[in-house]
């Protein structure tokens, strides 16, 4: 039980808001800011442990340029049901969690104007960042799902009692929507663990999903035997049943473990094309009712119509933490889930994943040039940016006419990654400074607003980059992202590359009008004009960091792209093998159009 | 055999096999007996009838739990006890502890909620365990006698329950509208009953599931034979399904609920929506496991070896030797054209419909109410739907998947360990709140996180588990029913599986809107201080915990409900 343990660090990094939620609810009462500078000094150090795994060297580390999983810990949570408590760090979910533990700090700081239920508020805030962290480092399926649904509860009630005038109605239409999600999700979950079979996996597979730990020189073969032998629950399931020498015989040694789930996914033969229902594979189906779940939550056109509403009664941190980390969870589990558990499914599909990100990047845009809410704008773009994550996930690049080089694909998903780092970045960034505005004189409505230039300088400054940064400026966070994906889709599309390039016209059209009305013009008219003071230092160390991180990840990429590209690229050809197994060159038209399922649907008929 | 030799059988079975098994019931009848005797003496009465009461039900629990702790389940034989009347096997002993277990628990909030002051006490709690003891009749019944007089039993102690308290017409009016349709129910449950055992000759249920495997309905369907003997039987089976529907409050037997919750004080809400629903249940399984499945007793086949012949008469014209014979009854056990088929088949689909009806019907009606009681109600009728759903689920799967038929029952099991402390945690927040502020409704409990925020937090915690939202509690047994029904498979379950899943979206709403009501909306001005003092804040902490718990924790429950279920109805 030392900090050096996965198992320990990785644990106090997800469960130590959680503890400290605890104590505050048992604690004595505490004046309102000793409340919120105890939440803050939490958040701090959670970031602080997570800034800890780059520190190479020491006891837990995240080593950069390393692919496959680590710090994996896997431990029995439920063994009736078969779940673990399994969590692990690559370098898709490492820019995640940092991501997280930053955001949280500073929406946390952003959280002083905050004087209802002080107590009340710091609590739930603290059991979303639990649910948040948790979301990005769980490898068990179900955990992953609780912890999923960990974060309805406190932001229902964050939205419905902090929010604005209309936030009941938001913080339902939340809700329901993402319980609608995952409950497809988890009919989903059910779908793959009845179909997997832990048994199927040879020595290294076992290795590499992190049930199976080696020891330095010691084969993968021993450590199989070595586990095997060991007594826990699932090893003695797995040696009674591997101890049935008739493969007929054997009965599946089912499993959440996601990391197996993606072996199982890309294996020859995989358990999940079990035709299901209407000549559909299982993994057909799984893949639908995932990437409904992941897409209200990315959110992309048409489930997007909750993010809307919430973000505008939403108040400002949790708009931040809403727009900068729940969003991207979405993205996270298509990514995670999705594509390499069932990449069949995927591959049929890639299109549709296309088409439903461009037409969240077009729709967005154009709904965000018609708002007169500043807020609702931003939001708006949100889900215009948050499209170009879906399109850089989607472009199967890797067929045979490119001869399964998975280099624009790569690309592609290294784009939506970063993309989604960056719009953490950016519309968090945005949010936080509507709010500083709305503060100030208490109204959202863009045509009321201008010369705000000349009464807050620095903010205003400090409010153009960002909103660059969004827009997509090259040298700032948003471009990088954006330009990858819409190159990689180039490869794939050459209709939708257009279109995609295309947005960013609207996109530096809504920005730019919304710069012009706010911060631009001779004189501030609206109401509350007295009110417009300068910033505070407070604000200031909120919005400064933001815009450095928006400007350094503009500026050098590799910052971010060293730790997460080895992993993407990784995953990446691993699908790009299985497309060359499964669809050799030649049969691409039977695999498109799927011809044997349409004819069994149209017999049913 | 003559007489004296039945007399010394029956006594040596009494004595030496049945009685021992039998404690826990005998304990609460004693109690019953000395809570009637002691207000006979003058100085008898001084003694407070909550301690009689709760000293027989914790005298009665502790007999009831297996020797070998908890998880000892397995270990126990099943066994016909008191002539085959009754059974004696894991389910009934699970049974038996969540019963006395929740009537402990019953009998301290009844005691802190001062419902059963010290004139009253002595009948209430004679009827809380009166009807305690005949849900464990209920939950053990072997025999079709002791299905009705289990029913009757637990019913008749409710009826009178429920119109405990005096001077209130909502509470006389419940109390008389649960009498009669429970007595219509009776009636039309006993007729069904007379139709099947005639048919069938005998009203012991392995007995009837050889009889009718004898009877070998899918030859019957199948050469278009005897339709009117097929009519009674269903016709029995459907009366017999509408007593047990009114039991479970099953849509559309359900007209009684909201009334009868709405007019019951909360306290006796509690002990219908929890002990009353658990018996039915498991009432529910052992009809469906007794009818629809032939114990794999080698005595009995031996004894009845009727249908594998009749079988083998049908597919080979000549004289069937012993070796047809074995190879037709191991078709028998394993092939899906086995003679009970049909019965299973229509027990499960009655039992899916019904379910399904309930559990949309339940949902989609609790959103109209204003009453917290109402819509509780509703909700009990809701999540009685889903736990029939486990009940399909098992019958469908036992024809020769019998690991996952115990998977299902499970399921259900721990259903109800979890249900118990969401539907006492509710009930008794409510029962105190009225005491406090003399409402029920749920405008009413606006705000209430501002006077009372424990209270508030911990009818979230439940709501919400109700709702089956991880990591609650009450997400596990949903869970647990969603994967049983995906592994029973096929169309009709998978239909279940959709509703169940969607219907959790439904009830999100209702539940949460209470959830919103006490802490999102502002408190009345009008109202005065709400508190709840020290004990009963102690007691809906310690019911609602185990929510809490069990939501991040629930292995240990899942095993006992797991260990409980294994070795059932091999």
């Amino acid at each position: 039980m030392t900090l050096s343990e996965p198992a320990v660090y990785l644990s106090l990094i997800v469960f130590l808001p959680a503890i400290a939620a605890l104590v505050l609810a048992i604690f004595p009462r505490l004046n309102d800011d000793a409340l919120k500078l105890t939440t803050l000094a939490i958040t701090i150090a959670v970031l602080v442990l997570s800034l800890g795994l780059f520190r190479q060297g020491a006891g837990i580390d995240f080593q950069a340029g390393v692919a496959e999983m680590q710090n994996t810990f896997n431990l029995e949570w439920i063994p009736s049901f078969g779940i673990q408590y399994f969590m692990g760090i690559d370098g898709i979910s490492f820019p995640l969690v940092i991501l997280t533990a930053f955001l949280s700090v500073l929406a946390m700081a952003a959280s002083w104007p905050i004087t209802k239920h002080v107590k009340a508020y710091c609590i739930l805030f603290l059991l979303l960042e639990t649910g948040m962290l948790g979301v990005f480092l769980a490898l068990d399926f179900f955990l992953f799902y609780v912890l999923w649904e960990v974060m309805l509860l406190p932001m229902y009630f964050l939205i419905g009692v902090w929010g604005g005038p209309r936030r009941e109605y938001a913080a339902i239409k939340f809700f329901l929507y993402t319980l609608l999600g995952s409950i497809g999700m988890l009919i989903a979950i059910l779908m793959l663990y009845f179909n997997s079979d832990l048994t199927r996996l040879d020595a290294e597979q076992m290795v590499n999903a992190g049930i199976v730990k080696t020891t330095p020189g010691q084969s993968v073969e021993d450590a199989l035997q070595a586990w095997t032998d060991s007594g826990s629950p699932l090893a003695n399931d797995y040696a009674d049943i591997t101890a049935e020498s008739d493969l007929a015989k054997r009965r599946p040694l089912h499993t959440f473990n996601i990391l197996a789930l993606q072996q199982m996914g890309q294996m020859e033969n995989s358990p999940f094309d079990k035709e299901m229902w209407a000549g559909k594979s299982v993994q057909w189906w799984a893949f639908i009712l995932l990437f409904i779940g992941f897409v209200i939550k990315v959110p992309s056109v048409p489930l997007h119509t909750w993010l809307p509403d919430a973000h505008v009664e939403a108040p400002t941190p949790i708009s931040m933490i809403l727009a900068g980390v729940l969003l991207k969870m979405g993205g996270y589990g298509i990514i995670r889930i999705c594509y390499p558990i069932c990449p069949d499914a995927a591959y049929d599909l890639a299109y549709c994943v296309c088409f439903v990100g461009v037409l969240s990047m077009v729709w967005g845009a154009f709904a965000a040039l018609a708002q007169t809410d500043f807020k609702r704008m931003v939001a708006y773009s949100s889900v215009s940016h948050m499209g170009y994550v879906v399109l850089g996930l989607g472009v199967w690049s890797a067929v045979a006419d490119t001869g399964y080089s998975p280099y624009y694909w790569q690309m592609g998903v290294n784009g939506a990654m970063f993309q989604m780092i960056a719009h953490g970045i950016s519309s968090a960034g945005m949010f936080f400074l509507v709010g500083v505005v709305y503060d100030r004189v208490h109204h959202r409505n863009l045509n009321e607003y201008g010369g705000l230039f000349a009464k807050m300088p620095v903010y205003s400054g400090l409010a153009v980059g960002i909103f660059f940064a969004g827009l997509g400026l090259p040298g700032l966070c948003g471009f990088v992202g954006e330009v990858l994906v819409v190159l990689a889709v180039w490869r794939y599309s050459i209709v939708l590359a257009v279109i995609s390039a295309a947005v960013v016209i609207l996109t530096a059209g809504y920005i730019l009008w919304a710069i012009q009305r706010v911060y631009l013009g001779a004189e501030y008219t609206g109401p509350h004009g007295e009110n417009l003071t300068p910033i505070t230092m407070r604000e200031l160390l909120i919005a400064a960091p933001l815009l450095v991180l928006a400007i350094v990840l503009g500026v050098y990429p590799p910052s971010l792209l060293n730790y997460m590209q080895p992993s993407v690229d990784r995953q990446v050809e691993r699908l790009a093998e299985w497309t060359e197994r499964n669809h050799p060159p030649g049969t691409e038209g039977q695999a498109l159009n799927d011809e044997g399922g349409h004819m069994a649907a149209t017999r049913s008929d | 055999m003559n007489l004296s030799s039945v007399v010394d059988n029956l006594i040596s079975d009494t004595l030496g096999s049945s009685l021992p098994l039998f404690c826990p019931e005998l304990a609460l009848c004693a109690t019953i007996v000395l809570l009637l005797f002691v207000r006979i003496f003058r100085s008898g009465s001084a003694i407070p009838p909550f301690l009689l009461a709760l000293g027989g039900a914790v005298a009665a629990l502790w007999l009831a739990l297996p020797q070998e702790g908890l998880a000892s389940w397995t270990a126990i034989e099943p066994q016909e006890i008191f002539t085959k009347l009754l059974v004696y096997d894991s389910l009934s002993a699970y049974i038996r502890v969540f019963l006395l277990g929740f009537a402990v628990l019953f009998i301290v909030l009844s005691h802190l909620t001062g419902i059963a002051d010290r004139e009253d006490g002595q009948d209430y709690f004679v009827l809380v365990l009166g009807a305690t003891l005949g849900m464990c009749i209920m939950a053990s019944a072997n025999h079709m006698l002791t299905i009705f007089l289990g029913i009757e039993m637990a019913s008749v102690p409710s009826y009178v329950l429920a119109g405990i308290v005096k001077g209130r017409s909502r509470s006389s009016e419940a109390a008389l509208k649960y009498a009669i349709y429970g007595a219509g129910a009776a009636g039309v449950m006993l007729y069904g009953i007379s139709l099947l055992c005639g048919v069938l000759g005998s009203a012991h249920l392995p007995t009837m599931a050889r009889e009718l495997a004898a009877l070998d309905i899918p030859n019957m369907i199948a050469s278009g034979g005897d339709k009117r003997t097929l009519m009674v039987l269903a016709l029995g089976g459907l009366m017999m399904g509408a007593g047990l529907a009114f039991k479970l409050s099953a849509v559309p037997f359900h007209f009684w609920c909201p009334d009868v919750f709405e007019g019951a004080s909360a306290e006796v809400d509690a002990f219908l929506s929890v002990a009353s629903k658990a018996a039915a249940l498991a009432l529910l399984l052992r009809v469906g496991f007794g009818l629809g499945h032939v114990p794999e007793d080698p005595q009995s086949i031996v004894a009845d070896a009727r249908a594998p012949v009749a079988l083998a008469a049908v597919t080979t014209t000549s004289e069937p030797t012993l070796f047809q014979k074995q190879v037709v009854q191991v078709e028998v056990g394993e092939a899906s054209g086995s003679p009970l088929s049909p019965v299973r088949r229509f027990f499960v689909i009655l039992v899916a419909i019904i379910s399904v009806v309930t559990c949309t019907f339940g949902n989609l009606a609790a959103y109209g109410q204003t009453n917290i009681k109402r819509m509780l109600a509703y909700s009990t009728i809701a999540h009685a739907g889903y736990m029939m759903m486990a009940v399909a689920a098992a019958v469908a799967l036992i024809d020769g998947r019998g690991e996952q038929s115990q998977a299902a029952i499970s399921a259900l099991l721990l259903y109800l360990a979890v249900y118990l402390f969401m539907n006492l945690g509710a009930f008794a927040i409510i029962a105190f709140l009225r005491n406090s502020m003399q409402s029920e409704e749920i405008k009413d409990y606006a705000g209430l996180i501002r006077t009372c925020p424990m209270t508030a937090v911990m009818m979230t915690a439940v709501l919400v588990s109700l709702i089956g939202l991880p990591p609650l509690a009450g997400f596990w047994p949903k869970l647990r029913v969603l994967q049983s029904l995906y592994l029973a498979g096929g169309p009709l379950m998978m239909v279940l599986l959709v509703v169940a899943a969607v219907n959790t979206v439904i009830s999100l709403i209702y539940y949460l809107r209470v959830a919103k009501t006490m802490c999102i909306d502002k408190p009345p001005d009008s109202r005065g201080p709400v508190t709840l003092g020290f004990l009963p804040a102690a007691y809906v902490f310690a019911v609602t915990l185990p929510v809490l718990l069990l939501g991040i924790l629930p292995e240990e429950c899942a095993k006992w409900a797991d260990e409980a279920a294994r070795h059932l109805f091999g």
